[in-house]
């Protein structure tokens, strides 16, 4: 008969109750978000946060980009770029070894190169097997699981010219390290601006994925996290009014950042590098305009320190990006290894020049394949557009459940609002994010919601045609509409695995109202709806039934 | 009193115009083969790369200057239309721009979106940009494929977990009808020239997990019945069964196509091209679950004793809970 065991009972309850629990902050959306904030102010201690009670979940649904408004962009590391690094860093090791054994391979020159290799020709070409095997004793052991017992660079002879280049293991293993420094470091510029819950994300192998919520446009963001913000002193050889002059190999030409047509020629090894910097702060220069001080670690300050005592006279050149910022004559020998850049800086200028320096250099440069930005605005019609879509649509389907199933179709309508709670409760838990087809996908829900219930329905009103008591007509009605649900659910269920896994940003959002609603709309219908209708039966027993 | 859409016991022959019905699925999945082929359909920019903007300005907007002040930056073909939704303030007046992707670029270049913007600035300062998007080309033909792949595989999933619960012959029925259901939605969006965008490939995935949902409620009671009635010929358990579930059928299609119908109306213009291809597949699908995929199965034939274990992983397994 129909029973069911009192700690099923209160399992069921208690579940609903949890969901329930979990859902709640989101009425309160504003309240707890302010809250949240103050807690993550305090880095994570509850005490002092005002506005909502701490015992209490503060789990919030994320709401997507298309409902806050804000900047997506996807971005691919070229990470090409980093195998000519390594190559130019290979240089001066492959010179002073080759340089040994000048009586073999006799004098040895660097040849222009940007594919990725390092090209050396030798006077002696007879000497050639000899300096392919000397290079080659540079290798080292790829430093990854999967390369493991390969060696990181290949060498080949011909002629009188050694070519070097990355071996393709290195190679895998140079783009993984490559991708993954780039996202640390677009992670802490996008944290030093400070901005609430951005998504930055590795997406395939060379791609990341950033989502910023709340900020003005793409180009902002951009300008945040698109600039390698490579940082150089560099020496500085002559300067010159032609941007393509003849320079030696070792040397370059770059171009000054704030006048037109002045060039300077340098020389490529700098002095010291960014990377070297420990601080970097917006500051003012001693006429008042806006400029950037900084200061280097040990290594970089006795470098630093080194060179200026050296070369009292001379210009040096401040490089970012390959623009000269500024080419300042040293005055004096600068110890203690901090300065000050200054250039044609604006205050933000200056400002967002040292967030990159002290967030370091990205390794190579991006190219943006995606670019997105939803204005605030659009986010809240949308959402004012969805939430009077939800309630219309539930208030209708309420009403046409009751109409159609009576005190059944009443039972339903608990456990159809229960749903749309759990949904929320079950998002907030798992932090996922709401997006504009999300919430298509909650409303489909309280559509599809109901169709568990209707199959148990219409079957209890066929076995009661037959008359074997209302009972056994309930429990037989639920008995034999269980394959129906479960086939149904999965099949849609296996759709919202697929749309997850191939889907991206929105779509995702769709895939996963829709998974999770499925679930609770098969709990709620099996039962929620049967414990009601079983609670009901038991103080009622009923002689008949009408469904 | 209650509100009932079908009477308690029916007894349509639905089975009767099989021919006609089946003909009528037929010509219009062939024609809409060939709106696609022929008229196309209307890519945004997921598809086919380039960039759309969304203007709101308080003035009306004025396609033809828009045009003027854009036309003399020379960036190909520019799409503008005005939008309207009854949502809309009486000061919001609302264009998409969509511009297509520049020759030879890999990457999104905002210079040219800044030089669009400040044109339209001077044409009316009160505009605003609500969205901007831009999808490179190396991208878009990447969410095509993607796109293919996941429709696709969908349906070899719903292939195989039909085949594992039912009979091959079901399960053929079921993806045949959800191939109709997926062709006769493209060929509705060629017609009607709606975007078809990344967010129309999560519908066209709505419409078969609706689609098949649908299917297998009747699937479901089919099987029921063949153990039932194991001398009835396979057409007439064919329409008890349709008939039996015709109420769960009706009642189902009508709650989602009522909350469907609320979005459609109410939920605003960002949503609507999405949520149309989602109710046009609840429509779709339930006729097909009925009419298609039903009709399939006939012509398959099915083999009908149900009761000896036959060594077939699919019966046995679908014994388990039936």
């Amino acid at each position: 008969m129909l029973q069911i065991e009192t700690w099923k009972r209160v399992l069921i309850w208690g579940l609903v109750a949890l969901g329930l629990l979990l859902a709640l902050p989101n009425a309160f959306y504003g309240r707890v978000e302010a809250y949240n904030d103050q807690v993550a102010a305090q880095a994570g201690d509850t005490t002092g946060a005002s506005g909502w009670p701490g015992f209490l979940p503060s789990g919030l649904v994320n709401l997507g980009l298309d409902l806050r408004g804000g900047a997506h962009l996807l971005a691919e590391v070229k990470v090409e770029e980093v195998y000519q690094t390594r190559m130019e860093g290979l240089w001066p090791e492959v010179r002073n070894l080759l340089r040994d054994h000048r009586d073999e391979v006799g004098t040895i020159r660097l040849q222009p190169s940007d594919d990725g290799t390092l090209v050396v020709k030798i006077s002696e070409a007879s000497g050639i097997d000899r300096a392919v095997q000397l290079v080659r004793g540079l290798a080292r052991p790829v430093s990854s699981l999967t390369g493991a017992g390969a060696s990181d660079i290949e060498v080949s002879g011909q002629g009188d010219t050694v070519t070097v280049q990355l071996s393709e293991a290195e190679r895998t293993a140079t783009d993984d390290r490559t991708v993954r420094q780039s996202l640390e470091i677009i992670r802490r510029r996008i944290d030093e601006v400070g901005t609430r819950e951005p998504t930055i994300q590795r997406q395939g192998a060379d791609r990341i994925l950033i989502q910023v919520p709340g900020i003005g446009s793409a180009d902002e963001l951009k300008a945040i996290i698109g600039t390698t913000a490579q940082l150089n002193f560099q020496p500085v050889v002559s300067s010159t009014s032609d941007p393509d002059s003849r320079v030696p190999a070792g040397q370059e030409v770059l171009p000054a950042a704030d006048q037109d047509g002045v060039y300077y020629v340098l020389e490529q090894a700098a002095v010291v590098s960014g990377e070297e910097l420990v601080d970097a702060q917006p500051s003012f220069d001693q006429n008042g305009n806006p400029a950037v001080s900084f200061r280097f670690n040990p290594s970089g300050a006795r470098k630093f320190g080194d060179y200026t005592a050296q070369n009292i006279g001379n210009p040096f050149a401040i490089v970012l990006d390959d623009e000269v910022i500024s080419a300042p004559t040293i005055q004096a020998h600068i110890a203690g290894g901090s300065g000050i850049i200054t250039g044609n800086f604006t205050v933000e200028e200056s400002t967002n020049l040292a967030v990159l320096l002290r967030a370091g250099a990205l390794p190579a440069g991006l190219d943006f394949l995606e670019e997105r930005t939803i204005g605030p605005e659009l986010g809240a019609d949308s959402i004012q557009a969805g939430k009077i879509a939800c309630i219309v649509a539930g208030v209708a389907v309420l009403v046409f459940m009751a109409a159609s199933y009576g005190l059944f179709g009443f039972f339903a309508n608990i456990a159809l609002i229960l749903n749309v709670g759990l949904i929320f409760g079950l998002l907030s838990m798992i932090g996922a994010t709401l997006t504009l087809p999300g919430i298509a996908g909650i409303v489909l829900t309280i559509g599809m919601a109901v169709d568990a219930n209707v199959l148990v329905f219409e079957r209890i009103r066929e076995e009661l045609k037959t008359a074997k008591g209302p009972a056994r007509a309930i429990e037989l009605g639920y008995d034999r509409a269980l394959s129906a649900i479960i086939d149904a659910n999965i099949t849609t269920f296996i759709v919202a695995v697929i749309l997850f896994v191939l889907g991206s940003g929105p779509v995702r959002g769709f895939a996963v109202t829709l998974g999770l609603g499925i679930m609770t709309s098969v709990f709620t219908a099996i039962y929620i709806t049967r414990l009601l209708v079983v609670m009901w039966f038991e103080r009622a027993r009923p002689k008949t039934l009408e469904v | 009193m209650r509100l009932r859409l079908v009477p308690d016991q029916t007894s349509y022959d639905f089975f009767k115009y099989r021919g006609v019905t089946f003909g009528v699925s037929i010509v219009a999945m062939v024609a809409s083969v060939v709106l696609w082929l022929v008229v196309g359909l209307n890519f945004g920019i997921d598809f086919r790369g380039g960039t759309t903007i969304r203007t709101q300005s308080e003035s009306a907007v004025e396609v033809a200057d828009y045009r003027a002040a854009i036309d003399p930056l020379g960036l190909g073909d520019v799409v503008i239309s005005e939008v309207y939704d009854p949502s809309f303030a009486a000061n919001e007046h609302v264009s998409m721009i969509r511009i297509q992707a520049q020759d030879e670029q890999e990457a999104v270049a905002s210079d040219t979106i800044a030089k669009v913007e400040a044109a339209l600035q001077e044409v009316d300062p009160s505009i605003r940009f609500t969205s901007v998007e831009s999808v490179g080309p190396k991208v878009s033909g990447e969410l095509i494929q993607t796109a293919f792949l996941a429709v696709g595989a969908a349906l070899a999933a719903i292939l195989f977990y039909i085949w594992l619960r039912f009979e091959w012959q079901f399960s053929l029925g079921a993806v045949f009808a959800l191939f109709h259901d997926v062709i006769l939605t493209i060929g509705i969006f060629s017609a009607l020239q709606i975007r078809f965008d990344l967010a129309t490939i999560a519908a066209l995935l709505t419409i078969i997990g609706y689609s098949i949902n649908d299917t297998v409620v009747i699937f479901d009671r089919l099987r029921e019945n063949l153990r039932k009635y194991k001398s009835k010929a396979l057409i007439d358990v064919m329409n008890l069964s349709v008939n039996e579930t015709l109420s769960r059928t009706i009642m189902t299609s009508g709650t989602t196509l009522i909350a469907l119908i609320a979005l459609l109306v109410l939920g605003g213009d960002v949503i609507r091209s999405f949520v149309f291809a989602i109710t046009w597949g609840v429509v779709i699908g339930t006729y097909s679950s009925v009419y298609v995929a039903k009709n399939v199965v006939l012509w398959l034939g099915v083999k009908r004793d149900w009761s000896k274990p036959t060594g077939g992983a699919g019966t046995q397994f679908a014994n388990i809970d039936a």
